[in-house]
């Protein structure tokens, strides 16, 4: 398949480079690949840059070799369903095929061949995703081995990739698939203004981190605000330790990603044009930080305080950048209507608030107030082990909060805080988030209302897979870790 | 409905200033949750006087000049408990805590009691939760759990202070039981059990292995029968040297004479087999607190008589003494007949989840009447308040909370809340946050929207 691919960028690159006169950027997507790269590929004349060098045509050097699990035609029929577009369909059928979300409605027929799983009296909700995890990088047991999610050697570590800590065979995954979670972004930690590319992995269980890479799932670049940075460097008697060096790092950082970026530019046009060109060096750091500028790459931005946020957008507009979200964000309500011009989404809790001083303002209607901003994007996450397996009851918290606080919010409308909003966050709504025809399957079952404290989730599909059941032991895996541990198989 | 419940506070506030807790409250068509022998009493009233509970039945008479609270069919429950808390001692933990002591002089006289702030502004975010009494805990070292986000690598026990002795590292000090009553001295009852870490935690202070620690307690305790039989040769500087100092050995000898439990925080079915081991031969009493592999060893737990104080959501091998971890622990150990209480995440900020950890017990096999007891009466027993709180009964304290619906639930929201009979405000901090930004449009800055 990889070699097919190859060939076909060869092609591809040969035919059109006569008309090779722009730069456009591959996606930097996990699946990303050299033949998008085609248009960027020095033109035929030019000597190619030796493998390793040239960061477009490397975008992509761990791509995903992700692959659905066997699944067959599926209806599930008469469950109540939460569409994730914000509708409830009280007795509704969904239809599975190939993987995917076929048609969702009331009172559709089944078609023959499709095996019939009987909804009556459950509730069904597109598989959750968790917009911010450090599973894998912080794999259960917590032990000094397993802790590989903060590159703490320098406050600026745009070039190290979550992914490249990820143990597949952190038990955690599956916990949290017990809790219905089928996507979820991997971030580094929060100890660098800039601390990483972040990966987008489906919740499967597998032998390599590339086999549960999101295919075209664009990545994630992790910054973070506040006191973590200033303490963790202020403590080593280096920049930053204060809010206003923490500043002063993440705009050195762009000036050095929009130099690069000017930089390849320059060489690509030359190229193009048929003139002597010096390639620039390959920096993994700046690629990464250069594809942001160029909005391949999310960013995804841990800030609690209000006034930092608002710093964060100024910086962002400075350098011509997005940022797809404000993570822990505990202050958002505060600043609901700025986020929600900007189009920032807010992933946070609802009730975790006070260990730090940072967080000492939250509240735990804070996603509700977000939500009720016009346009406001209301996300809640998890950022640990425990909490990802129940998400559903976070935000069925903040739900009530939010109700308490005196807003209408339906449960169709909250549901989208774990599964259709993350997906805009992480960039991957075209393919999840919602119970859409065409649509991955990625869908739970559950025996109450997801909004019930006492909702578990009866199966869980992943591209119509069945990946866990919670009735039947062939579909409850479980990690290498865990295989002959005392009290294997006790979840 | 809100409406006359915030006028009804009004006047509780205003007869405040002359008596306290004189205010009669009838609560009628309640459906109470006693937490006692009663069960669960379906359409009943529940009448408060003098701060005490007068009366709880399906056919209580209303006294003439009561206060009528009219529950229209939601929910009564005792206040719950937060076990393993940190709530009166804690304000912003990053900043610090008043929870642990490095000093060793001062390790099992370690007395909680003395740090108690009921000022600290968590008091009535858990109010909120339905919470009314908290147990709170002495630390062991720097062992308060953080935020994961930034805290997992500095997630450590630390030993003891110095390169002298760290026998007073070996206890961490003495809990309290306080209840969260505004405006008062939130004290219920002082030295409710000796906090000792085991396993890993205990290894480490010990010098680096399990065993030595249990050889390092054994010798503590018989230090402080010796003291005790040879207090006056002690005090002239004529008795052999302990290593532990006067005031600790003082604050042990009710944990010798059995009168004062061990709350053991361990975690390893194996290290659970070795602190029951080391109370019976020791002849101390001793709670289990953490006990993720509890289950397994579920049936010498129930034999030995020996409560559990379980954090229900703990299900991963959060390390290599939780290896067996299972949500089904709360259930399995509630069956095999331990009396087993939950305990939230971190017991302090989030302590308002008590009611969801019930509530996820339940899911996970738990009978629902004996999640409520784990969180009301059983934690009440196992320190020694049961006579006072814990469940509705004639006579105990008037700790009750009125909910919409099953309190279990998160879309279920606390109505009224009582402690010692007196109506509790419905207000925190971040609930003024909250309303202070509902409208981002006023003329003015948010900074000139507050209550007063």
């Amino acid at each position: 398949m990889r070699l097919w691919t190859w060939t076909l960028a060869l092609v591809a690159a040969a035919a059109m480079a006569g008309c090779a006169t722009t730069t456009e950027p591959a996606k930097g997507t996990a699946k990303g690949g050299p033949a998008k790269t085609a248009d960027a590929t020095p033109s035929a004349k030019a000597k190619p840059l030796p493998p390793g060098l040239d960061p477009l045509v490397h975008a992509d050097a761990f791509p995903s070799t992700y692959k659905p699990m066997p699944s067959h035609p599926t209806a599930i029929v008469g469950a109540h369903v939460f569409t994730g577009t914000g509708q409830l369909i009280d007795s509704g059928v969904v239809l599975v095929k190939d993987g995917k979300v076929e048609a969702v409605g009331a009172g559709l027929a089944v078609p023959s061949g499709y095996e019939k799983v009987d909804g009556a009296g459950k509730w069904v909700t597109p598989g959750l995703i968790d917009a911010h995890s450090h599973l894998g990088v912080y794999a259960s047991p917590s032990v000094w081995a397993n802790s590989d999610g903060n590159e703490l050697t320098n406050p600026v570590t745009a070039e190290v990739w979550a992914e490249h800590s990820v143990w597949p065979q952190d038990p955690g995954f599956n916990t949290a698939r017990i809790g219905g979670i089928t996507s979820l972004l991997i971030l580094p930690g929060s100890g660098n203004l800039i601390g990483g590319r972040g990966v987008v992995l489906r919740n499967i269980p597998a032998r390599t981190v590339q086999d549960m890479k999101f295919p075209d799932a664009p990545y994630a670049l992790k910054m973070a605000c506040g006191e973590n940075p200033k303490r963790v460097y202020g403590s080593k008697n280096r920049a930053p330790s204060t809010r206003m060096g923490n500043v002063a790092g993440y705009r050195a950082a762009w000036i050095n990603a929009a130099d690069y970026k000017r930089k390849w530019d320059d060489y690509r046009d030359k190229v193009a044009r048929n003139e002597k060109a010096d390639p620039p060096k390959r920096d993994l750091g700046l690629d990464t930080l250069a594809a942001v500028l160029r909005g391949e790459i999310q960013v995804e931005n841990h800030c609690y305080r209000a006034d930092e946020m608002a710093q964060m957008i100024d910086i962002s507009k400075e350098f011509g950048y997005h940022i797809a979200a404000f993570h822990h964000a505990v202050e958002a309500y505060k600043i609901a209507d700025l986020l929600a011009a900007n189009d920032i989404c807010v992933a946070t809790w609802a009730n975790w608030w006070g260990e730090k001083l940072e967080m000492l303002d939250g509240i735990e209607a804070n996603a509700a107030m977000v939500n009720a901003a016009k346009g406001g994007c209301a996300i809640i996450k998890s950022d640990d082990p425990d909490l990802i397996q129940r998400l559903n009851q976070e935000a069925a918290e903040a739900l009530a909060a939010g109700r308490a606080a005196g807003y209408q919010i339906t449960e169709a409308e909250a549901i989208r805080w774990i599964t259709a909003n993350p997906a805009k966050a992480l960039g991957i709504a075209k393919q999840v988030g919602s119970l859409e025809p065409g649509k991955r399957a990625d869908i739970v079952i559950w025996d109450h209302d997801p909004f019930s404290i006492y909702a578990r989730a009866d199966r869980v599909y992943l591209d119509g897979a069945i990946s866990y059941d919670r009735h039947d032991p062939r579909y409850q895996p479980r990690s290498d870790f865990e295989l002959g541990q005392p009290g294997e198989g006790a979840h | 409905m809100r409406k006359m419940l915030l006028a009804a506070w009004a006047v509780t506030a205003l007869a405040a200033a002359t008596a306290v807790q004189a205010e009669t409250v009838a609560i009628i068509h309640a459906r109470i949750l006693t937490a006692a022998a009663a069960g669960e009493i379906l359409d009943g009233t529940v009448v408060i006087k003098d701060g005490k509970i007068a009366s709880v039945g399906a056919y209580t008479a209303v006294p003439t000049g009561a206060r009528v609270i009219d529950a229209a069919g939601g929910i009564v429950a005792p206040g719950f408990f937060a076990t393993n808390s940190a709530l009166g001692s804690v304000e912003v933990n990053s900043l610090g805590s008043d929870l642990s002591v490095d000093n060793p002089a001062i390790g099992a006289s370690f007395d909680i009691q003395y740090t108690l702030n009921a000022e600290s502004i968590l008091l009535p975010v858990a109010r909120l939760g339905g919470l009314t009494s908290a147990v709170v805990m002495p630390k062991p070292g720097r062992g308060r759990g953080g935020n994961d986000d930034d805290e997992t690598d500095a997630r450590s026990y630390t030993a003891g202070g110095g390169d002298g002795s760290r026998s007073h590292a070996l206890f961490a000090g003495q809990a309290a039981v306080i209840h969260l009553s505004k405006g008062e001295d939130i004290l219920t009852r002082a030295r409710v059990g000796m906090v000792v870490p085991f396993g890993q935690a205990g290894a480490g202070i010990a010098g680096g292995a399990r065993g030595a620690e249990i050889v390092a307690l054994k010798t503590a305790l018989q230090d402080v029968r010796d003291y005790m039989k040879n207090r006056a040769a002690y005090d002239r500087a004529g008795y052999r040297e302990l290593p532990l100092s006067k005031g600790d050995l003082e604050a042990l000898i009710p944990v010798v004479q059995g009168r004062m439990p061990i709350i053991a925080d361990v975690h390893r079915a194996s290290d659970i087999r070795a602190v029951l081991k080391l109370a019976k031969d020791e002849g101390f009493k001793v709670i289990l607190d953490g006990a993720e592999e509890g289950w397994m060893v579920a049936g010498e737990i129930a034999k030995a008589g020996v409560p559990v104080l379980l954090n229900p959501l703990n299900d991963r091998p959060e390390s290599y003494e939780m290896l067996a971890s299972t949500m089904d622990n709360a259930a399995r150990l509630q069956a095999a007949g331990v009396t087993v209480a939950l305990e939230s995440e971190g017991g302090d900020y989030r302590a308002r989840e008590t009611r969801y950890d019930a509530g996820n017990a339940v899911a996970h096999g738990m009978p629902y009447a004996a999640a409520l007891a784990a969180i009301t009466i059983n934690p009440a027993r196992i320190f020694g308040v049961g006579d006072r709180t814990g469940s509705l009964e004639a006579s105990k304290d008037a700790d009750l909370v009125i909910w919409t619906a099953d309190p279990f639930e998160p879309l279920s929201q606390p109505t009224a809340v009582f402690i010692h009979g007196q109506q509790q405000p419905m207000t925190s901090r971040q609930l003024e946050l909250r309303d202070r930004y509902k409208d981002l449009n006023r003329p003015l800055p948010p900074g000139y929207s507050h209550g007063s």
